[in-house]
């Protein structure tokens, strides 16, 4: 069940000003770690809104979800330096070992799984997030180990 | 409103401030080909046939005319080889998504366009907007609206909205240049006909319907 008023705090923070639109979601993506339905229709009520336009802009940013989000979020770092730098054994390990293909969640609501073009640590690469926190300089085995960490 | 003097294909042209030149060609009686534009709607640029050669202060530019605005002295071109050629090639990449389309078809003829240059990809939909526009100007009911982007961006109808407004309306469906907004419509009433109350079913066109 969505928090509703959660979700009424973060409009009202905006001023359910429509020009805040994209805030108004990024706020609730950080709140809830995906944008529930609920919580679109609140918005589109209050900011008036469409809800067509609402789910457009929903899936047309990569920082918004319309599913619900496992307890860590991995996004593994495609970009051009760490791909390079072997971004694609990183990969696979994280999918050997977690089981998911990027885009998916676990059933256990354990791990997300995507990836990103960029996070803008190219030196560091081939680098990982999880739950916000940058991991760089990553080799398969470190990775696996990495993983383990979380729970 | 102050009138605006320039020449289009050599021929002099006044038209208003704000207008645009596809308006200001039009009413001298040249022809421009349109895809996405329509009388009704806010400009959109998204299909770029309309492209024209518009030269101001010396600087030659390919323009879109459907949203480009009229400017003091500005000289314009329709036709040129380079236009011909731009026409052609956007005409044979938007047969690659939509083969049957007889709004395309007809290009091809104007402008010589090879329907088969470009490999096929069925998408149906050429993503004009006329649908997704109408819906949300004109009925100001937005019952389809675009999802996603890139590549993977379609229309989808809201099933709420469209089991409630569409079957009376059905306005858009001879603006779409293609036949993917009913194949979408007829998809999406489908899915929904025994749920009506189905949320999330975002019916999608041709790639559920081919799966
Ligand atoms: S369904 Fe038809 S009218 Fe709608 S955007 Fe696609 S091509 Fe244009
Ligand atoms: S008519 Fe101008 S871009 Fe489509």
């Amino acid at each position: 069940m969505t928090d509703t008023t959660k979700v009424q705090q973060i409009i009202d923070r905006h001023d359910a000003r429509e020009g805040a639109l994209i805030e108004i979601l990024l706020d609730i993506q950080h709140e809830f770690h995906w944008l529930p339905s609920e919580a679109l229709e609140l918005v589109s009520d209050r900011l008036n809104v469409p809800m067509g336009r609402i789910r457009h802009t929903a899936t047309f940013y990569k920082a918004f979800s319309l599913v619900p989000k496992g307890r860590h979020e991995i996004n593994v770092c495609m970009g051009t330096a760490c791909h390079v730098r072997g971004a694609q054994r990183v990969l696979e390990v994280i999918q050997n070992t977690t089981g998911l293909m990027p885009g998916e969640t676990d059933a256990e609501m354990k791990y997300s799984l995507d990836t990103v073009n960029c996070i803008g640590c190219c030196a560091l690469g081939p680098v990982i997030e999880i739950d916000k926190e940058q991991h760089g300089k990553l080799v398969p085995g470190k990775t696996a180990a990495l993983l383990k960490r979380y729970e | 409103m102050t009138d605006i003097t320039l020449t289009i294909d050599g021929q002099t042209v006044t038209a208003s401030e704000g207008a645009t030149v596809l308006d200001a060609a039009r009413a001298a009686g040249i022809a421009i080909p349109t895809v996405c534009h329509h009388e009704k709607l806010e400009p959109f640029g998204g299909c770029r046939l309309c492209v024209v050669e518009a030269e101001a202060g010396g600087r030659t530019s390919l323009a879109a005319s459907c949203i480009f605005p009229v400017q003091q002295g500005l000289n314009v071109r329709t036709r040129t080889p380079q236009i011909e050629q731009v026409r052609k090639v956007l005409t044979e990449q938007l047969l690659a998504h939509a083969p049957e389309s007889e709004v395309l078809l007809k290009l091809a003829e104007d402008y010589h366009a090879n329907k088969d240059r470009f490999p096929r990809e069925p998408s149906f939909c050429i993503l004009c907007g006329l649908c997704v526009r109408y819906c949300a100007e004109v009925k100001q009911l937005n019952a389809v609206s675009f999802v996603d982007r890139g590549p993977t961006r379609e229309i989808s109808f809201d099933p709420e909205i469209a089991n409630r407004e569409c079957w009376e309306c059905k306005e858009c469906f001879p603006l779409c240049p293609t036949s993917a907004l009913q194949a979408a419509y007829v998809l999406m009433k489908s899915l929904t006909a025994f749920s009506p109350s189905a949320h999330c079913a975002a019916a999608t066109p041709a790639k559920q319907a081919t799966a």
